[in-house]
């Protein structure tokens, strides 16, 4: 019982990671391409701050009497990560605008022949 | 406690993960995903990263839903139904998730004190840096002082992705005639958006400038401010919402919030110290260190606010040509 506890947060991201993959693989509409992919990216936030968990540990704001907290690094990490995230699913976005502007369609076996329409 | 809500949450949101697969109304998906986002940021507070749950709240339910939902707009809401092959993605998916899970069992027990990752640096960022910087929020700390450069790299991919989406689609051309769009009938929603729209952007100056204290950051701020002037268009217009903050000061203010961040360290590398090393900005390093925060966070904030908002005048920008046509 002991052992499921200490490993299931990892396990739940392996799981996460996998669907993320999974979509990005298997999907043919590229909008959801675009979910799978920021799936698998939340899975990786999931376990930066699993590592950085302490038990008994307090949020990273210094208050009296409180002795331990948990790791502020990781936390430091995957805020920025976040952001930086969004900024890059965002010209995703931007570029299957443009396929569909250019192809007429987000399906990706309805393109994949059509590159002489360039 | 902790450990039980930790299970349930977990849970919930693999649940919401598998569901995406499943379902082929993309309207629901990105849906689904906002769900996925609020409850991942409630896993964080659970796991004591406040100002990550912040930033998730704000960014991955609220800035990444609408970005895919005016995707959607412009792309159609129904995934065709395809004849793929699904057989050979899940037996690639299923080795590799054995091989990650295979893995797993030798990481350090959840939560122990005595992992590894808790005894390199935190200690030095846990005991230091309250009195090195002065700030109690030591997330603030790492991220504006230690690890400043790491941050403006950051803020410089931001901005970058901002001119990468804007290269890509343009902005909106910012015209008189004032065409009458968003939901400007429903007069529920004019009158609530009035009203909050003043609270969500105080709301933004409050993280902004008390981030060094409790949660919160010019990261968040900055998506906050850019979700007032979102929800400003999508109730009045995007054309009225042009006049208030016209494209072309964000395109000035996406970049004088990097110019912001590197001027400061290039201040200090004029008073003879290291790049974005706030100590020697004032008499004495503590309020240094202060003053530095304050001025790189204000710089954070301003870029990031604009590049979000640009980002959404580009993609509402195309939705409306596409109305129009």
């Amino acid at each position: 019982m002991n052992f499921i506890v200490e490993h299931y947060n990892y396990w739940v991201v392996v799981f996460l990671m996998m669907v993320g993959f999974y979509i990005v693989i298997s999907a043919n509409n590229l909008v959801k391409k675009i979910v799978g992919l920021n799936v698998f990216q939340t899975s990786v936030f999931m376990m930066y701050i699993s590592i950085g968990k302490v038990t008994g540990g307090s949020a990273p704001i210094a208050a009296e009497g409180i002795t331990t907290y948990s790791n502020p690094l990781p936390h430091v990490l995957i805020l920025t990560a976040i952001v930086v995230g969004v900024a890059t699913t965002a010209v995703g976005l931007a570029l299957i605008v443009r396929i569909k502007r250019a192809y007429g369609t987000v399906e990706e076996n309805e393109f994949e022949h059509k590159e002489e329409l360039i | 406690m902790t450990e039980i809500i930790d299970l349930v949450l977990l849970a919930m949101l693999a649940i919401t993960a598998l569901s995406v697969i499943f379902i082929k109304d993309l309207f629901t998906v990105v849906m689904l995903f906002g769900i996925y986002s609020f409850l991942s940021a409630l896993i964080f507070v659970n796991l004591d990263a406040v100002d990550v749950a912040f930033t998730e709240a704000s960014v991955g339910a609220g800035i990444s839903t609408v970005l895919m939902l005016g995707t959607l707009a412009l792309t159609g809401r129904k995934e065709k139904s395809s004849s793929r092959q699904t057989i050979l993605p899940l037996l690639v998916v299923c080795v590799t998730g054995a091989a990650l899970i295979y893995g797993t069992l030798d990481m350090p027990p959840f939560g122990d004190p005595n992992n590894p990752a808790q005894q390199h640096v935190a200690p030095r960022y846990i005991n230091d840096s309250p009195r090195e910087i002065g700030l109690p929020n030591m997330v603030t700390s790492v991220l504006a002082s230690y690890r400043g450069f790491d941050t403006l790299g950051e803020t410089a991919v931001v901005f970058a992705a901002a001119i990468g989406v804007l290269s890509l689609l343009g902005l909106p051309k910012q015209d008189r005639t004032l065409i009458q769009s968003g939901l400007k009938s429903h007069l529920v929603l004019r009158v609530v958006a009035k009203m909050i729209i003043p609270l969500i952007v105080l709301f933004a100056l409050y993280v902004q400038f008390h981030g060094d204290y409790g949660p919160g950051g010019g990261f968040q701020a900055g998506v906050i401010a850019a979700a007032a002037l979102i929800l400003y268009a999508l109730v009045f217009g995007l054309s009225v919402a042009t006049h208030v903050v016209p494209p072309k000061v964000l395109k000035i203010l996406a970049a004088l919030g990097v110019l912001i961040y590197a001027g400061t360290g290039v201040v200090s590398l004029f008073l003879s110290a290291n790049f974005l090393d706030y100590s020697v900005l004032a008499s004495n390093p503590v309020a240094g260190q202060h003053i530095g925060i304050i001025a790189i966070e204000l710089g954070v904030g301003i870029t990031v606010f604009a590049a979000m908002l640009s980002i959404f005048y580009a993609f509402a920008g195309q939705a409306e040509r596409k109305n129009i046509q």
